[in-house]
């Protein structure tokens, strides 16, 4: 149940400066716990208590997980996970 | 169609099938086409609105000096009515966007103040906001935060979709400072719940999201999430494939962020053609592409224009 997952430049420090790492699971907070173990604090980052911080958006295939179920959005095999922070338009 | 001045002919913007990209009689889609705006964007009915109701609110004095961050067309559609109704206008844009965007800022009469590429419209917020604390008697309309923003597209963008097309389904915009999904989506929510509103975001190169920490990450304050049904982030190589169907097979010379909400927009297509149910998608055409040909994106292969549009606000 291998994912990718895109990493942006701000969070490179914890990823030795990797744009893309690999994680598994079966949900996306089962990916996240995942890097986390290899790269120690990335999760923290992302992730407050059991909700995404506010200005932090994940995509799993594009799709924004807010509006899929959040940390426990399904992922499988091949999917890419997108990290990125959230930047105005207009 | 006869109007008592420009000002008075923004909106009712035409609706038009897309027989060739519609996968099937059932599924069907349909493009709202707000290059048919004054300015050529759907940011011209924000931008009167927000200064119609500024006035209304007596924040406006003949003569003086609006200020906004903008990536381009907020601040074309403000520049138009400031120079029709006499008011000096200060935009504050990321030096990462199209030249045709700042030639056409001053051929309406704008001053340009460049924020730094790095951060995209981040940065153009955060300088516009500097600049604002320092001179306190310009007025910043603020399209992030400002209501009538919004309310411009439940007032009328929202109506007019339903009146044209009342079996309609999804509706897909794009999402910058949110107000087109804030207002039809609100719109939508009382008055055909059942409509889906789905939202396409252009995702950037890396540069634009090369803030120093994540706490300068900015959501719009009009944003609320319940207003959309899903969210798509698209990048600019599928934004530019989808730009260019819509000019191949249905003739539309669009703008590339809305090659982006029609990628979204065809995505829903190919999902209600899986569960086999019936589908009328509208989409916004937030702008023609003429702003955006020194991009490069009509040229050559999808791939040297993805490359091109790397470090570029390109929405």
């Amino acid at each position: 149940m291998a994912v990718e997952v895109k990493v942006p430049t701000i969070l490179r420090t914890y990823t030795g400066g990797e744009k893309a790492v690999s994680g598994s699971g079966e949900t996306l907070g089962e990916v996240l716990d995942d890097v986390d173990s290899r790269h120690s604090g990335i999760r923290e980052r992302v992730v407050e208590g059991t909700e995404l911080r506010r200005f932090v958006n994940v995509y799993v295939n594009d799709e924004d997980v807010r509006f899929t179920g959040g940390l426990g959005t399904s992922v499988a095999h091949g999917d890419t996970v997108v990290i990125l922070p959230a930047v105005a338009g207009g | 169609m006869r109007f008592d001045s420009l000002l008075d002919s923004v909106g009712q913007t035409p609706l038009v099938g897309l027989p060739r990209l519609s996968p099937s009689p059932d599924v069907r889609l349909w493009a709202k086409l707000e290059d048919r705006n004054p300015t050529g964007s759907v940011k011209d009915r924000a931008a009167l609105a927000m200064v119609v109701r500024a006035e209304k609110d007596g924040l406006m004095r003949p003569g003086c000096t609006l200020l906004e961050p903008t990536s381009g067309n907020t601040g074309i559609s403000l520049a138009m009515a400031a120079r029709l109704r006499g008011y000096r206008l200060v935009c504050v844009m990321p030096e990462n966007t199209s030249h045709e965007r700042r030639q056409l800022l001053r051929m309406w009469g704008a001053e340009i103040v460049f924020s730094p590429g790095e951060g995209g419209s981040n940065e153009a917020v955060r300088v516009a906001k500097v600049l604002a604390d320092e001179h306190p008697d310009w007025v910043m309309l603020y399209q992030y935060g400002n209501q009538a923003n919004a309310d411009a597209h439940y007032e009328t963008t929202g109506p007019e979709i339903l009146a044209d097309l009342p079996e309609v389904t999804h509706v897909v915009a794009g999402l910058g400072t949110t107000g087109t999904l804030m207002g039809v989506g609100r719109f939508f929510r009382e008055s055909s719940p059942e409509v889906r509103i789905v939202a396409a975001e252009p995702r950037y190169g890396e540069l634009v999201y090369g803030l120093r920490n994540l706490d300068e990450g900015f959501v719009p304050e009009l944003y609320d999430e319940s207003l959309i049904d899903t969210r798509f982030s698209v990048g600019p190589r599928d934004a530019v494939r989808r730009v260019r169907e819509l000019l191949d097979l249905e003739g539309i010379f669009a703008g590339i962020s809305t090659g982006a909400i029609l990628h979204a927009a065809l995505a829903q297509a190919a999902r209600a053609v899986a569960a086999h149910e019936r589908a009328d998608i509208c989409f916004v055409v937030c702008d023609g592409g003429w702003k955006y040909l020194s991009t490069g994106a009509y040229e050559g292969t999808v791939e040297e224009a993805e490359a091109r549009l790397e470090d570029q606000v390109w929405a």
